[in-house]
């Protein structure tokens, strides 16, 4: 394993008494997508703000089990999860920019650790944007806020916005759901376009988006990981019934 | 098709439809609320009347110049010929207010942002009621309790007699502490959450998402908390004039007496006879502080528009 190899192992997540996830053990392959599908409450999003820690913002939320990044188990209490999050981008269903300007979105995440030259931040403003297919669109209006963009440009800016960090990691929790077709069109393109630089981990409902952006697809179910296996297989042949079932459509 | 007549639900539009109890009981419902709000109306507006024709009457008809109450430094109303300068009270209503305002802004960010980001549990069920409790004091056990700590102790500590500008500013803001808080921590509240998680997750700190992504987003509505909080602090009579020394003066310090326009009329109200110079002058001090209030309403309205933005 590298050493940005990321793999969960018996990886269990309780809320108060309920385990919403349980003992998952994966393992990402780097620089592709991983879908993870299921029927909703799953575990699918749950399992995916463990693997950043955000599950500690949620008070009762209880992590088992072991997360690794490289050489390290990021559930050790010791870790540092503000270095952590650092090198694991996230981004969510409902397009969050900040209320600030285009420009400190991005500029944004450099600041908190400690990226001070106007020129440095110019740069990683435009490499981000540019990364993101933005930055034709918003050049001209840095200075304008984030929330008078369009949704699907909300959701670039917010892509660009993790990206500003240097992550080598990118969770997406259903980054399309809220957008229209042609949005969603450009957020697939993205997420193709970034695999080549970042390990990329995308929750979607939507089985044809799997299928077409994923390298490999997980099935989870009632917080087992059902089945686990290259998209191409899982989308033509399941080896379990339940994943054929779902992803025909007939539950969930 | 024979559907059964019925008025009880309202029923479908039938002949006796016009006159059907739906439309009664919405005829009756609107003409209360109407009522209402006309009573409501007319009894602001003629509020606003009635200090205006009052506090009006001795530039108009008394020869008393708007420039000489507003800025001049003496106030004889009794003497010969009678002075009317306003100044000193304005002068005194605004820097104990904004005094006031100054020492609770911080203290109520603080609390709310105790209650909302570091301890909300504690903070809803303890600290919450416990602010809302200070709220429901009457104001003249702050001016007693005022009088019997503050004031000894600015006597002790600085130079003075302890009563004065600082021991009323001090009283005002404890008085205003609730309104800074409640109104901040409800914006912090609102604020959505995905702003939060999205600052965590970029790997910043708790410090770091309080200080530079929460408080710059919600400013304007916690401002909006502090202006409101002035507002009320501006119009306090009865705690501050227990306290301030009521000198009509201008001090040159923060430990000498002052007065405010509040406790001026409260002062000399009860000497003056309806109609005479002395009391429409009161009505005129009562007309300044009204427009001020419509000033504070304004700045109000102003950073709502923001927030909206």
């Amino acid at each position: 394993m590298s050493a940005q190899g990321l793999s969960t192992n018996n990886l269990s997540v309780f809320y108060g008494e309920k385990q919403a996830v349980k003992k998952v053990s994966m393992d990402f392959e780097e620089r592709s997508v991983t879908a993870l599908i299921g029927p909703s409450g799953c575990g699918k999003s749950t399992f995916l703000r463990s693997l950043n820690r955000m599950n500690d913002l949620i008070s009762g939320a209880r992590i088992e089990g072991e997360v690794w990044i490289g050489d390290k188990n990021i559930c050790d209490p010791h870790t540092d999860v503000v270095r952590l999050r650092q090198r694991i981008g996230m981004v969510w269903q409902k397009p969050n920019p900040f209320h600030k300007s285009i420009y400190e979105n991005i500029a944004f995440g450099p600041r908190y650790h400690g990226v001070k030259g106007r020129k440095q931040l110019d740069e990683i403003v435009e490499t981000c944007l540019r990364k993101t297919a933005l930055w034709d669109e918003v050049k001209d209006r840095l200075s304008q806020s984030g929330l008078a963009l369009s949704g699907g440009q909300q959701q670039r800016l917010c892509i660009a916005r993790s990206l500003a960090v240097q992550p080598n990691i990118l969770l997406m929790d259903e980054p399309a759901s809220a957008l229209d077709p042609v949005s969603t069109a450009k957020i697939e393109e993205l997420i193709s376009e970034l695999k080549k630089d970042y390990t990329i981990v995308i929750v979607t409902h939507n089985m044809q988006q799997a299928a077409r952006v994923s390298d490999r697809t997980a099935f989870f179910f009632l917080g087992d990981l059902i089945e686990y296996d290259d998209t191409q297989k899982m989308f033509t042949n399941p080896s379990k019934k339940s994943t054929d079932d779902y992803i025909s459509g007939r539950f969930g | 098709m024979n559907l059964p007549v019925t008025n009880k639900q309202g029923g479908p539009p039938g002949k006796s439809g016009k006159w059907g109890k739906h439309v009664i009981e919405e005829a009756r419902g609107r003409a209360f609320v109407y009522f209402c709000v006309l009573l409501m109306v007319v009894t602001i507006f003629s509020i606003v009347f009635f200090i205006a024709s009052r506090g009006l009457t001795p530039f108009i008809s008394q020869g008393v110049s708007v420039k000489d109450m507003l800025f001049g430094l003496k106030w004889k109303p009794e003497g010969n010929p009678p002075l009317f300068g306003a100044l000193p009270f304005l002068f005194g209503s605004f820097v104990t207010s904004v005094l006031a305002a100054l020492i609770a802004a911080p203290l109520g960010f603080c609390a709310s942002i105790f209650m909302t980001e570091i301890m909300p549990k504690f903070g809803r069920t303890a600290l919450q009621p416990a602010i809302e409790l200070l709220a429901g004091i009457p104001s003249v056990v702050y001016g007693f309790v005022g009088l019997s700590v503050v004031v000894p102790f600015l006597r002790d500590v600085f130079p003075g007699q302890g009563i004065g500008i600082l021991a009323g500013a001090i009283v005002l803001s404890v008085m205003i502490l609730p309104t800074v808080t409640t109104i901040g921590t409800d914006a912090l509240r609102s604020l959505p959450s995905g702003l939060k998680e999205g600052s965590y997750a970029l790997g910043a700190t708790r410090w770091q998402t309080i200080y530079r992504l929460i408080l710059p987003t919600a400013l304007p509505s916690l401002l909006t908390g502090v202006v409101l909080g002035i507002a009320r602090a501006f119009g306090e009579a009865l705690a501050v004039q227990m306290v301030i020394g009521n000198a009509p003066h201008i001090p040159r310090s923060l430990f000498e007496s002052a007065t405010t326009l509040t406790s001026i009329i409260t002062l000399e109200m009860g000497n003056t006879t309806s109609g005479s110079l002395h009391n429409n002058a009161l009505w005129s001090l009562a007309l300044i502080l009204l427009l001020m209030t419509f000033l504070f309403v304004f700045v109000v309205r102003m950073l709502e528009r923001r927030v909206k933005r």
